[in-house]
């Protein structure tokens, strides 16, 4: 498997670590209530098909990465820093 | 009492250089290592410090600039590596600077054949039409987190932590003898 | 029997190897297959479960039989398939899975035993007893079936990965793959081609097919010429690509020094290849397809392909009479071939009722082969008309069913092949690899001209695709004959066939599964094992489906289809795992101080990666609680050096480094000053705890953190990910500095004076109370220095740049050795840490929060932090839940064990009692006891209690006392004294 990191290009699926689905991204605001913390930290989706996940790219530059993928076709659609390109 | 002294000493003792059939390896000292974050929006006017007080722009990602002795190495998103030159004190306006002068184990892999070399241990395409001077990869080296950067024309120069000097010439060493064994 | 003027051998180097301990010769460019025919051996093996006398069947890798162990002693190789070894002066094979040797094997008896052996026969014959199974029927079948055996010593041998990379990857350079090379090279493009065999041409050097006017290998020559003169194309051979993968990534196995037995030191035996391919083009040809019919599995039975190729490429007769029987003009190709050899053609054998016939040898037609006879090698076969049957004398009997395209590599990422009626055969699916395109005989196109054709449109596409232009070159000349072929997997008739000539499946075996039920391929395969040895069902599993659909009655698209997994032909282990064993397994991490302390003969212990003095012990000390109790007194009177540098350090600066130290840390550092250390608690997200460690606010905006050393990792990956992730507006800059400083703690009432020898301003109380930090000079050096403490004593870390560790590590010995006090390891730090109470990941193993170790007040209420919401749901602050404790032994039974459970005095201990767990025990010198952390449910309620301690695994229980976790100085008098 090969990933494309927004900063240094397409790469070996070894130099990245693997977290999880991109949800991890969108954290609740402290007083959002059980049900919202509830699914931030531990309901996640299984899609077949596109999926949203983060990466990191340990054995690199250290960004952290959002791939979008196929879980059907192993696709990789896109990848983008989950700064938002603010760093 | 005795009067004690600090010595310093150098990391790859004992261990380099190494030489095996075209290919050789060296510890280089590469005098001041610094890394250079840009603070929040200031990656700009610190390229303009950069240039005025070292000559040298900050490097774009996956590339180095400057030449041995000054050399600015991308190091990460908003990261570049000072290497040779201790950093203007007017860089701190703009970024955090930090030194990293002794955290680095810095070596010269250079030959004929030191492609092949890498060819196992790095899963990045190193060759010379596709990684040209001036061109640097963040990326592993064997079990590693690397920086490699093409310092010459049959030469890199490898970056790894301090503490793993001992593995990476391990490494390095196999590898050059499986490139070398097949004449 | 070698044949005179043909074949691509080098006569002139004449080579001598043994087999089973036998001299023969044979000349260079002889594989061990071809080089044994050539001296008139047709037994090379014995089969898995029979052990049926079985010679080579083919001239490939997908060689069934002829599996030989190479070599001896730790170098030996084995189930190397004679198809594939070359030959080098004094080569050493031995057959296999026989005794006592090849011609006479003992467990030849389970031939005669075979009406019991058959389909799923140890799933009926061995139920019961049910502890038979372990102690006599396993180790009885594995000693009765096998193949090779390995030496049972560490490997001698040395292997290497590497990686290439390419716009394309060519696989197979047979006329397909060498037409798709030529015209990528041509067109500028990146170009590896690679082929499993030693010489490129695939069967262009097996046959006698002209290109361009040319004997085919000419041809194949000057292309290769050419392709070694262009740059941009990489030839590699004797390289099987095994697998394909996601995004264009490709193994390969390079067999580099398995054909010369002149090794040079660190020469890798083979070489495991990860090949990213933008695009790729399959070239893999095709398999020749052995036919079903009784007892066709004797020595000097073959493809009628693997014939032709010993005949033309190694100029070896498989016999001196040769009969020729199949289903596609290919037999009268292979009579050609021999006649114009001069080997005498003794009758061929067509199926088909409207076959070409022959004035210069017999054809019978609509006949077919029903049985053979000659236990060690082919005598006679028996052949079936309309008329009758008729036995003919011969010693080698060429067969062809058709041929299987080789789409194994287009269904390593799910893709099934399809069924083409016309051609009989599974070709691939387009599309099943992105970025794939096949082309040739794999793909179904069998003629020359074809695979020509092919091979230039495969890759003109594949070229478009990278945006290169070709200048499409015309196809060279070749035969075009088009596939006449008429379905041909068995011969009815009594007896056994054979389909998997490697696991000994027969036909009866799988009409036997369908009757029983099997109906689906796939348990059919499971039920025989049909398909499941080395070879991978590559000379089986499509007659096999045939016959299965036969016998249930459907057609072959409807019963099923066959796929295939990675790897395309067997990869050894220490070719996956090359040089990963040994000292490359991982890397290591050496302090500053590692060479100092191994000359002190100090064991070390891994902490992840790290190596780390365990003690240190001195003359006369005989075991480590020797070393480990002075140790911790000597800390306790005197003071005690310990290299701290693995400690994760990360140098944290930025307009917005306080805010974000308060939203990773329970607690606050804002209002830390400057000049100020603070022991700090980070939580998950899921508000159980993560990592503790102390941070020091070097600056405003500048902070060192430090973590702990197995976490340092996680935690900078943490650090990064909500800086990158969750805070991407704030300004924070985050840099390890683990190996930057040599850092060492001093430890002891007399640390002061330690370091007052080398600090160039003295220390006092005053400006470096409990927590200080700051900037001092060690003898001319700047360094830091923290006023911090993991035993409880007065104690300092201080750290200088890595290059003066050495050193500095060596003054510091020197000087507290003066003092009366040394060097302390790993031991004795967590005796002094134990009797303080200290925390570290035994207690912070991912499943305690900080209420439950006693440090609930630790998170903030005035501000948000990762891990606070969560930490508040209510079980995880329950009086009730297991927390921590310290335990002191007080009956008769003085040891404490970690992992030991504990119960109630007066309850059974069972897990319905459990009260909790102990994580970390030691003897404490200080206290003259073995000491205790624990988590205990409602433990801080529960102090003076007495529990049961009980170890399961090591028979110990063990009455306590429930403590206060801290044992010693528990008012921290000496930390500030």
């Amino acid at each position: 498997m090969r990933i494309t990191c927004p900063y240094c290009g397409e790469r070996d699926r070894r130099e990245f670590y693997y977290r999880g689905a991109a949800v991890d991204l969108d954290r609740p605001a402290p007083d959002a209530g059980p049900d919202a913390w509830d699914d931030f930290v531990y309901l996640r989706d299984n899609p077949a098909g596109e999926t949203r996940d983060l990466w990191y790219h340990e054995g690199g530059c250290g960004a952290w990465i959002v791939v979008t993928r196929n879980t059907l076709t192993h696709e990789v659609s896109a990848t983008e820093p989950a700064s938002g390109g603010k760093r | 009492m005795y009067v004690d002294k600090l010595i310093a000493q150098t990391l790859c003792d004992g261990l380099l250089p190494l030489t095996i059939g075209t290919v050789s390896v060296t510890e280089v000292d590469p005098g001041a290592i610094h890394a250079v974050s840009a603070f929040q929006g200031q990656a700009k006017s610190l390229s303009e410090a950069m240039k005025a007080a070292h000559g040298m722009a900050l490097p774009a990602p996956n590339r180095a600039t400057g030449k041995s002795g000054a050399r600015a190495v991308w190091f990460g998103p908003g990261q570049v590596m000072l290497i040779g030159s201790t950093p203007d004190p007017l860089l701190s306006a703009h970024a955090a600077v930090v030194d990293q002068s002794d955290a680095w184990a810095v070596v010269r892999l250079e030959g004929d054949g030191a492609e092949d070399v890498l060819a196992r241990l790095v899963p990045v395409d190193l060759r010379p039409q596709q990684f040209k001077r001036g061109h640097t990869a963040r990326t592993l080296l064997f079990h590693m987190t690397a920086s490699i950067t093409r310092v010459g024309e049959k030469a890199f120069q490898i970056m790894v932590f301090r503490s793993m000097a001992t593995s990476l010439v391990h490494d390095l060493q196999r590898a050059m003898e499986g490139v070398a064994a097949r004449g | 029997m070698r044949v005179a003027d043909r074949g691509l051998i080098d006569r002139g180097t004449p080579v001598e190897f043994s087999f089973d301990g036998i001299r023969y010769s044979g000349f260079q460019g002889d594989t061990l297959a071809s080089a044994l025919l050539a001296n008139g051996v047709r037994l090379m093996g014995r089969s898995f479960k029979y052990h049926r006398p079985r010679g080579v069947l083919t001239a490939g890798s997908e060689e069934p039989n002829a599996l030989v162990t190479i070599g001896r002693g730790a170098a030996q190789d084995p189930n190397v398939r004679a198809t594939m070894q070359e030959i080098y002066p004094g080569l050493e094979a031995r057959s296999q899975n026989r005794w006592p040797s090849l011609n006479f094997d003992v467990m030849a008896v389970n031939d005669l035993a075979a009406p019991f052996l058959g389909a799923g026969f140890y799933y009926k014959t061995f139920m019961w007893p049910r502890s038979f199974w372990e102690n006599l029927y396993e180790p009885m079948i594995r000693r009765a079936a096998g193949l090779g055996a390995l030496s049972g010593q560490a490997n001698a041998d040395t292997y290497e990965s590497a990686y290439a990379f390419c716009d394309l990857l060519v696989i197979g350079a047979g006329p397909a793959g060498l037409m798709a090379a030529l015209t990528a090279g041509r067109a500028g493009a990146d170009v590896i081609l690679a082929d499993e065999s030693n010489q490129m041409g695939g069967r262009l050097l097996a046959e006698t097919l002209e290109v361009d006017g040319k004997p085919g290998h000419v041809w194949v020559d000057e292309v290769l010429a050419e392709l070694r003169a262009m740059e941009n194309v990489r030839l590699m051979t004797r390289t099987a690509v095994a697998g394909a993968y996601d995004q264009g990534t490709f193994a390969a196995l390079e067999r580099v020094m398995h054909h010369t037995g002149d090794r040079p030191a660190g020469a890798p035996l083979e070489t495991y290849w990860r090949i990213a391919a933008r695009r790729s083009v399959l070239a893999a040809g095709a398999l020749e397809r052995p036919v079903a019919f009784r007892n066709n599995d004797r020595p000097g039975i073959m493809t009628a392909g693997a014939v032709r190729a010993y005949l033309n490429r190694w100029g070896v007769a498989a016999g001196r009479s040769v009969t020729i029987f199949g289903n596609t003009d290919d037999i009268h190709r292979t009579a050609r071939d021999l006649l114009a050899a001069g080997v005498h053609v003794a009758a061929v054998i067509d199926s088909r009722h409207d076959g070409p016939v022959s004035t210069d040898y017999p054809v019978l037609r609509g006949a077919q082969v029903c049985g053979t006879s000659g236990r060690k090698g082919l005598e006679s076969i028996t052949v079936r008309r309309a008329s009758g049957e008729e036995r003919i004398q011969t010693d080698c009997l060429a067969m062809t069913g058709g041929w299987n395209p080789s789409v194994h590599l287009t269904c390593h990422m799910n893709g099934r092949p399809t069924w083409r009626r016309d051609i009989a055969a599974f070709v691939p699916t387009p599309g099943a690899v992105p970025g794939m395109r096949t082309a040739g005989a794999c793909n179904g196109a069998f003629s020359t001209a074809a695979c020509l054709r092919e091979g230039i449109s495969a890759a003109t596409e594949a070229l478009g695709d990278l945006g290169l232009k070709a200048s499409k070159p015309a196809p060279p000349q070749a035969e075009d004959q088009p596939c006449e072929i008429a379905q041909l997997w068995g011969v009815p008739g009594k007896g056994r066939a054979w389909l998997d000539f490697q696991n000994d499946v027969t036909v009866k075996d799988v009409k036997q599964a369908a009757t029983e039920n099997f109906r689906s391929v796939e348990h059919m395969k499971r039920y025989t094992t049909q398909g499941m040895a080395t070879d991978q069902g590559k000379n089986s599993n499509v007659a096999a489906l045939a016959i299965l659909a036969d016998a249930t009655g459907r057609a072959i698209p409807e019963t099923g289809t066959t796929t295939f997994r990675p790897p395309y032909s067997p990869i050894a282990i220490a070719a996956l795992g090359a040089g990963a064993e040994g000292a490359g397994f991982k890397p290591q991490r050496l302090t500053t101080s590692h060479k100092a302390s191994v000359a002190r003969g100090a064991p070390m212990v891994e902490a992840g990666l790290w190596y780390r003095p365990s003690y240190f012990p001195q003359p006369g000390e005989t075991t480590w609680r020797q070393s480990c109790d002075r140790e911790v007194q000597m800390v306790r009177t005197a003071v005690g050096v310990c290299d701290v540098s693995t400690l994760g350090k990360i140098d944290i600066q930025g307009r917005d480094a306080a805010q974000f130290l308060d939203f990773v840390y329970t607690n606050t550092f804002s209002t830390l000053k400057v000049g100020r250390v603070r022991y700090g608690l980070m939580l998950r997200e899921d508000g159980f705890v993560m990592d503790d460690g102390t941070t020091a606010r070097l600056g405003d905006s500048h902070f060192l953190m430090t973590t702990t050393t197995a976490a340092a990792g996680d935690v900078m990956k943490h650090l990064e990910f909500v800086r990158q992730g969750l805070r991407p507006d704030w300004d924070v800059s985050l840099v390890s500095v683990t190996e930057q400083w040599a850092q060492f703690a001093v430890a002891g009432p007399k640390s002061r004076e330690v370091l007052n020898g080398l600090l160039d301003t003295p220390l006092d109380d005053a400006a470096w109370p409990f927590m200080a930090c700051g900037p001092v000079s060690v003898l001319g050096v700047p360094g830091r220095l923290f006023r911090i403490s993991f035993s409880g004593e007065h104690a300092y870390e201080i750290a200088l740049p890595a290059r003066y560790g050495a050193s500095l590590f060596d003054i510091l010995t020197r000087q507290a050795e003066a003092l009366g006090g040394g060097l302390y390891g790993m031991e004795a730090l967590n005796v002094l840490r134990i009797e303080k109470g200290f925390i570290t990941h035994a207690e912070i193993h991912g499943r305690t929060t900080a209420f439950d170790i006693g440090m609930g007040r630790m998170v903030s209420q005035k501000k948000d932090c990762i891990g606070k919401t969560m930490s508040e749901r209510p079980g995880l602050e329950e009086p009730g839940r297991e927390r921590l404790v310290g335990l002191k032994p007080i009956g008769e039974s003085r040891q404490l064990l970690a992992g030991a459970h504990l119960y109630n005095e007066e309850d059974a201990p069972v897990r319905t009692n459990d009260q909790g767990y102990v994580t970390s025990v030691c003897y404490s010198p200080t206290l003259g006891s073995m000491l205790g952390l624990a988590f205990l449910a409602d433990g801080p309620d529960r102090h003076g209690e007495i529990v049961k301690m009980v170890d399961h695994l090591r028979g110990v229980t063990t009455l306590c006392e429930v403590t206060d976790p801290v044992f010693f100085d528990p008012e921290g008098e000496r930390v500030r004294g």
